[in-house]
């Protein structure tokens, strides 16, 4: 692939990245330093994703590097970035929302929002889709109630406002995220009086070796795991928070023992009382470009839906490639290491042995930590027919119960059409892994036509083709 | 109380700090913080309710995916409080249901 010198508004770049998460940040300053043209489109203000996401300049943080873990691999790219933007090799479309890619082979457009407008118009040789994850979230009783919030939200709110839901924050779900967000909240000064997971830590001994061939990543989680023991707050293994008390807001939550399967053992609930909750059960691939555009998937270790890719990371539909979470939830040294490889097999030059290896280790263990903090089938236990589970279309798992059992649903779509589980805003991320648990059907990658809202007068204005 | 906050850990101090109104009471906010996040250190965690129940909502997952922070914003109803910039002299109001009352029939 050659570099295009011509006007990068209407020339095609070599290669669109969708996302300036880890991935697509490692890979579009690694395309760049290889010579190709690359446009990067972001729905952020500032690079980083979720993961490296840190305050507005206006809000005059002097330590950033205090909210992260590993800041230096975030700050070097980021500079490399702000360089080939100035050498011109690297159009960076920050705000921009992509609700669609099309196109085919080598000839690509990429279609975006701003908050008012539609975006940039973008066209490229090849894309790479570097959209990140988001929460996964399990319904229960009290789940809706203000001051419940996702963990990886608390944690987001956090790193980019500079606040907290409360001041005595309980933080439950599944997944090493939690430990993270908690020893967050702790140094940001809230009380947190319980660290709840679902999942033993026995699972981990399963995959003792790829967890002794990853030093760095056992560091990090010793990390937090000290961190915590210095604000005196110790994981409750295999418990989880099946109810959220209050009336305008939380109160209180009801912590019960898990059997193996998740399922609550009955007896053994307690009340902590608390003034907000941080709850997730890990991330889900955020697919939706991908799957629009036809691209294979695969049930991952975690039990959510994932990009299928060939070791140079390219998706099954010849022009598109991915990096990071959508090719399976891993976090953010994979993501930098893919995004890498994904840079170097679009400009067409070799992979070198030694990142190969780094990905694959980094992905071994990535599926051993998914395959331990996978929901178990029990968790349906702790839902009551009132509990809602679509939060956009309120409805009750009663509903979604009946659609199942007395109307004969045997997957989430068909769910979905008798109930509108599914059909609101969200466009069914906050529900989706809870209606499928329900209806008791594969795993499916979400399909959505829109990655995102977009007004009619946009689509009005597409050329016809 | 514990000395620690956010603004401990990070140091420094926001270039501005301004008001906006809030269901007819003024809410500080930092300049850089969105809607709810200024929101959240006033302490306040709803500004939504939902259209069938009337419930309570405000900010669950932080990133603009869920669309519970839905609120009104200068007259705009439906805009995520997540991602939208507080701004100074700014008229916020909790939205009820669709946020499109004047549309009803």
């Amino acid at each position: 692939m050659t570099t295009s010198p011509s006007d990068p508004r209407t020339a095609p770049a070599d290669l669109a990245v969708v996302g300036a998460g880890p991935a697509g940040l490692a890979a579009a300053v690694t395309a760049a330093s290889l010579g190709l043209t690359v446009t990067l489109l972001d729905a952020g203000a500032r690079p980083g994703g979720q993961y490296y996401r840190h305050p507005d300049p206006a809000l005059g943080a002097t330590r950033p590097q205090a909210l992260h873990h590993d800041w230096a691999a975030f700050a070097d790219r980021e500079a490399e970035l702000r360089a080939h933007e100035r050498a011109g090799r690297v159009r960076y479309l920050t705000e921009h929302q992509v609700w669609s890619v099309t196109g085919s082979g080598t000839d690509w457009s990429v279609h975006s929002r701003t908050d008012d407008a539609a975006g940039e118009p973008v066209r490229a040789r090849a894309v790479l889709l570097a959209t990140g994850a988001y929460e996964r979230q399990l319904p229960f009783p009290g789940w809706t109630l203000p001051g419940v919030v996702g963990a990886g939200g608390a944690q987001a709110m956090f790193k980019s406002g500079l606040v907290l839901p409360g001041r005595r924050v309980v933080v439950a779900g599944s997944g090493p995220l939690l430990l993270a967000v908690a020893a967050s909240l702790a140094a940001a000064g809230a009380r947190v009086p319980a660290v709840v997971e679902a999942a033993g830590y026995g699972p981990y001994v399963r995959h003792t070796g790829t967890l002794l061939r990853n030093p760095a990543k056992l560091a990090e989680g010793a990390l937090y795991g000290g961190a915590l023991l210095r604000h005196q707050v110790r994981p409750l293994l295999r418990h989880a928070v099946v109810e959220a008390h209050g009336t305008d807001r939380v109160e209180a939550v009801t912590v019960a023992r898990l059997d193996r399967d998740w399922r609550p053992v009955p007896g053994t609930g307690r009340r902590v009382p608390c003034d907000a909750l941080a709850v997730g059960h890990g991330l889900v691939p955020e697919l939706s470009l991908a799957t629009a555009l036809g691209c294979a998937t695969r049930t991952a270790a975690d039990g959510t839906a994932a990009l299928v890719l060939t070791p140079g990371l390219r998706t099954s539909v010849p022009g598109v490639w991915a990096a990071g979470e959508t090719g399976g939830v891993g976090g953010a040294q994979l993501a930098l290491a893919e995004g890498e490889i994904a840079a170097r097999t679009v400009a067409g030059r070799a992979v070198p042995a030694s990142l190969a290896r780094r990905r694959d280790r980094l992905r071994a263990f990535a599926d051993a930590m998914g395959a331990a903090h996978r929901p178990g089938a029990g968790w349906t236990g702790w839902l009551r027919d009132g509990t809602a589970v679509c939060r956009c279309e309120e409805v009750p798992a009663g509903r979604v119960r009946e659609a199942v059992e007395e109307l004969g649903a045997t997957d989430a779509r068909t769910v979905k059409l008798l109930t509108r589980a599914g059909m609101g805003w969200c466009q069914g991320r906050m529900c989706g892994p809870a209606v499928a648990a329900l209806a008791g059907g594969e795993t499916v990658a979400d399909r959505r036509p829109l990655a995102c809202p977009v007004r009619l007068g946009q689509l009005a204005e597409l050329p016809a083709d | 109380m514990s000395r620690r906050t956010p603004r401990a850990l990070v140091g420094g101090a926001p270039q501005e700090t301004f008001t906006f109104r809030f269901d007819g009471r003024d809410v500080t906010a930092a300049a850089g913080q969105t809607v709810a996040a200024a929101l959240w250190g006033a302490g306040v965690l709803a500004w939504r309710t939902t259209r069938h129940d009337g419930e309570p909502r405000g900010a669950f997952c932080g990133i603009g995916q869920c669309f519970d922070c839905l609120v009104t914003v200068d007259g705009a109803p439906n805009r995520r409080a997540c991602l939208v910039p507080a701004r100074p002299g700014g008229l916020v109001t909790s939205q009820e249901g669709t946020g499109h009352d004047d549309l009803a029939v």
